[in-house]
């Protein structure tokens, strides 16, 4: 692949990578949350159709121009998604042909199928019974139900995007050996991983990807292969003037949490927040450093009205005093206010005004009775409308109408008009321009200088080493670190977010 | 960068006008539909006995539909309100024949047994989250069942003079009739174009004060004076008849209170935004289920209003009463412009695509079409108006 460009209504996802895969080697790519790893896969396989991005691609020595995933992967090149695509009620040998089944005039010769599944399932390890519904596997089996899929379709390039991200260490070290014995039967592999000492483990060659540009690329022969080598590459960008100055206030402590545990809500087994415990002072912005997956979200929304897990437990206090926030509502009673990440799917409706919107999470102060004064709403949303500089002609417009940074604005307006003492800002600026983003990054400043505490969720490490006063670093639902910003580097950052269980 | 660099965006016009556009082209619709069955029955269809059967036949449409239109808006359907129709104007009929309980005994004993029958559907709708559609089929099914159990099959008549009259019935003419004409109706549409007159004039000025988004000058005084001229011809036609039917007083009053609950109250905004986006909802701290417990206990109580006016108008009660009373309210709903989503929908869409269906039930009655023909010409209607709506909505990119 060859300077790869591929734009988003003007946002540079990628801007000139290039990648070089030899044949037969297993290549792994590196870099942080949003540099472009997975975009770039998807302009590989066809998922961005030729056209669609500029620059070249050669596969097998001849230039490809896939219009579909259909193309590539009648070429051998097959992705597997982080997400998974199976279909949970079809059984292993039905997914594995599924799109490609073994028929002859449409009809489906299920002997045939289910012989040639037993056969896949050989070669990569799973003895389970081909008619086992595919919901009755765990994560790593149907990993390797995807694998076998793909080798059903004669793959010579597989691309694995986080394949190990949802496993444990037992499936992890599993699918590596595959992937390795997958290679000396010359089965060319892309991994992408977050986890450095994994990838490695594994990788013959690795090129990491920063802000959309290839920026190392080196094999293992290479004399400095070293994990530090890697995380100077992802990081190394320097920080940018892109902060608004502030002038800090820190007083006491407002908010503390001792001892958080939750539990996937459907997983019951699976422990996602592990006995987690941090503090928030007024006027203190603090920063939540974790990779994805690793249980930053989940942490929030278990404190924020245990809206996320199960068997949760713990203790929260407000200035000192022990406070439940069982629910919505009792969180924010209770001075607490979560403004979601994914916007769209969490936290707005698109479908109605902005003024709606802003009065969402506290239609008590703008109603008597149940009676809403719709007059009052429209001022209070004014009011947010010239404070937070929200860009629009009228309040009244739908929010789905306003760019990224705008229609961010207006969640922030609506927990700012539950007037929080503890904001929990998750993902603040992503999908936003560089504009609206030092716009908010300043709107978070003001908060701060109010004396409000608050607390920032964010996969930028350059964002959260900009707003905070301290870092937390989470990693596997653990914390596994609290620096204050003076002694933080993204370096250590990476490595204390990368802490494994052993 | 020292500075904020500034944003140049202009907000799209294009969504809000579509909003207009769209009531505007239902209303148009309407308006064709009645110029249609106007010009085909040779003029029978505005006279004024046929303007007043329209009325008092659609009134259970106009009733359900308000009661659907929250239900669909929250991101449910309910399929038992026909079937929940038989079966309380059938327990209304048994208390004043077999039990020989006044008038409004049993009138109340109707209302609190649709508000039960709402709470019990909401219960499963609402907290042990089992789909609307399946709890409101079972519904569907219980309810018929139970109306045949109850009349044993057959049919309970002679109801009270008094009760009959709520569907039936007129205001009496107590200001007297002036050239033959019903003075009080007339007075009735008078008040009802002041007051609209009024409220609109207040809004429109409100939101021009405010630099919101009104619509133009000539755009907002052509609508009012349509609107003024509908309300006056349609209550001088009621006026040369026996006058202002009860149920249209009841139905005035109802679509008033709930146009009120819907654009103006904590619940219905509450309504909305579960229904725009469930899980923001819960985020905001919307208590959820409770909203969908509440929306099933108000249309539970409107249907037992629509047996109520069923009932008095027929003057019995049948165990197949109301059959596709609920499909005659989703139908109206949807043409009144409701998302199938959810999340968007409005009373007054609802009452005008309630409307239309009983424009199109009277027009084709008097053009004496077969009832099958009626039910293919009405299926095809709401074809047409919901795909026209699809169509619409990912033109401009809203869907």
């Amino acid at each position: 692949m060859k300077d790869i460009v591929k734009e988003f209504s003007g946002v540079r996802a990628l801007d000139g990578v290039s990648l070089d895969v030899t044949r037969g080697e297993v290549h792994g790519i590196c870099g942080e949350n949003g540099a472009g790893k997975s975009t770039l896969m998807k302009v590989l396989s066809g998922v961005y159709p030729h056209g669609h991005f500029d620059g070249e691609i050669e596969f097998d020595g001849k230039p490809a121009t896939f219009g579909s995933i259909n193309d590539s992967e009648a070429s051998g090149i097959v992705i597997i998604h982080q997400e998974l695509a199976l279909s949970p009620y079809l059984s292993i040998a039905e997914n594995i042909f599924l799109g490609n089944e073994r028929a002859t005039r449409g009809i489906v010769d299920w002997h045939e199928t289910n012989l040639q599944a037993k056969t896949l399932l050989d070669r990569v390890g799973l003895k389970d019974k081909v008619t086992t519904p595919v919901l009755q596997l765990g994560v790593g089996k149907q990993q390797l139900v995807e694998i076998a899929k793909a080798l059903s379709k004669d793959v010579k390039l597989l691309i694995l995007d986080e394949p190990t991200a949802a496993l444990n260490d037992e499936d992890s070290a599993h699918l590596l050996n595959l992937i390795r014995g997958l290679r000396d039967e010359g089965i060319t592999s892309i991994i992408i991983s977050h986890k450095l000492a994994e990838i490695r483990a594994i990788s013959d060659r690795i090129t990491v990807i920063r802000d959309g540009h290839t920026v190392d690329d080196f094999t293992m022969k290479d004399k400095d292969n070293s994990e530090s080598r890697l995380i100077k590459s992802m990081v190394g960008r320097p920080l940018d003037n892109l902060f608004p100055p502030r002038t800090k206030n820190i007083g006491e402590e407002i908010f503390r949490v001792e001892n958080w545990n939750a539990y996937h809500p459907v997983d019951t087994g699976r422990k996602v927040v592990n006995d987690a415990s941090f503090f928030v002072r007024a006027g203190e912005i603090v920063g939540f450093a974790g990779l994805m997956g690793a249980g930053r979200t989940e942490l929030a929304m278990s404190i924020f009205g245990r809206q996320y897990g199960t068997k949760i437990t713990g203790t929260l206090y407000r200035n000192g005093e022990k406070i439940q926030a069982r629910t919505v509502q009792e969180a924010i009673s209770n001075g607490l206010a979560y403004v979601t990440e994914d916007r769209k799917r969490y936290g707005l409706n698109l479908i109605t005004s902005i003024a709606a919107n802003v009065t969402g999470a506290n239609l008590n102060d703008v109603s008597s009775m149940g009676v809403i004064d719709l007059h009052k709403e429209v001022e209070v949303a004014e009011e947010y409308r010239t404070a937070l500089n929200i860009k629009t002609d009228a309040v009244t417009r739908f929010v789905g109408t306003l760019s990224g940074g705008n229609q961010q604005k207006v969640v922030l307006a609506k927990w700012l008009n539950t007037t929080p003492d503890v904001l929990i800002l998750d993902e603040p600026t992503r999908g936003v321009d560089v504009g609206a983003k030092y716009e908010i990054y300043g709107i978070i400043n003001d908060l701060a200088a109010q004396g409000k505490a608050i607390v920032v969720i964010s996969s930028e490490l350059p964002e959260l080493l900009g707003l905070s006063d301290r870092i937390y670093t989470i990693s596997e639902g653990r914390i596994t670190g609290d620096v204050p910003r003076e002694e933080a580097t993204q370096e250590q950052l990476m490595k204390l977010m990368t802490v494994g269980e052993n | 960068m020292s500075e904020a660099p500034t944003l140049t965006e202009t907000p799209k016009k294009r969504q809000t006008l579509n909003i207009n556009a769209r009531d505007y082209a239902l209303l148009g619709a309407l308006i064709a539909i009645i110029g249609f069955f106007q010009w085909s029955t040779g003029g029978k269809l505005l006279l004024p006995a046929n303007v007043n059967n329209l009325i008092s036949q659609n009134a259970y449409v106009v009733i359900l539909a308000i009661g659907m239109v929250m239900v669909i808006i929250a991101g449910h359907i309910d399929l038992s309100v026909g079937s929940l129709v038989a079966m309380i104007g059938a327990v209304a009929a048994i208390a004043m024949k077999t039990w020989d309980q006044p008038v409004w005994v049993a009138i109340l004993l109707a209302l609190a047994l649709g508000a039960a029958v709402g709470a019990w559907q909401g219960f499963w709708v609402a907290f042990v989250r089992v789909p609307a559609f399946i709890v409101t089929l079972s519904g569907m099914l219980v309810f018929r069942g139970l109306a045949i159990v109850f009349l044993t099959g057959g049919t309970i008549g002679g109801l009270p003079n008094s009760y009959v009259s709520i569907g039936a019935r007129w205001v009496p003419a107590w200001m007297g009739k002036a050239n033959e004409l019903d003075v009080l109706t007339l007075v009735i549409g008078v008040v009802a174009v002041v007051g609209y007159v009024v409220s609109q004039l207040a809004a429109h000025n409100k939101l021009k004060s405010r630099g919101l988004l009104a619509e133009s000058a000539p755009v907002f005084y052509t609508k009012t004076a349509l609107v003024v001229a509908a309300i006056m011809y349609f209550s001088y036609l009621l006026a040369q008849h026996n006058g202002t039917p009860y149920v249209l007083i009841l139905l005035g009053v109802l679509v008033l209170a709930y146009t009120f609950v819907l654009n103006r109250t904590v619940f219905g905004r509450h309504i909305y935004a579960m229904g725009g986006n469930r899980f923001a909802a819960m985020m905001s701290g919307v208590k959820t289920k409770w909203v969908d417990f509440f929306i099933f206990v108000n249309i539970g109580t409107l249907a037992a209003v629509a047996a109520i006016v069923t009932t008095a108008r027929a003057g019995s009660a049948v165990s197949s009463a109301g059959n596709f009373y609920e499909l005659d309210a989703i139908a109206s709903v949807f043409i009144g412009g409701a998302a199938v989503q959810g999340g968007v929908g409005k009373v007054s869409g609802a009452v005008i695509g309630a409307l239309v269906m009983g424009v199109l039930n009277q027009g084709l009655s008097i053009m004496s079409v077969d009832s099958a023909w009626q039910q293919v010409v009405k299926g095809l209607v709401l074809l047409a108006a919901v795909a026209f709506d699809v169509v619409n909505r990912r033109r401009s990119g809203s869907a």
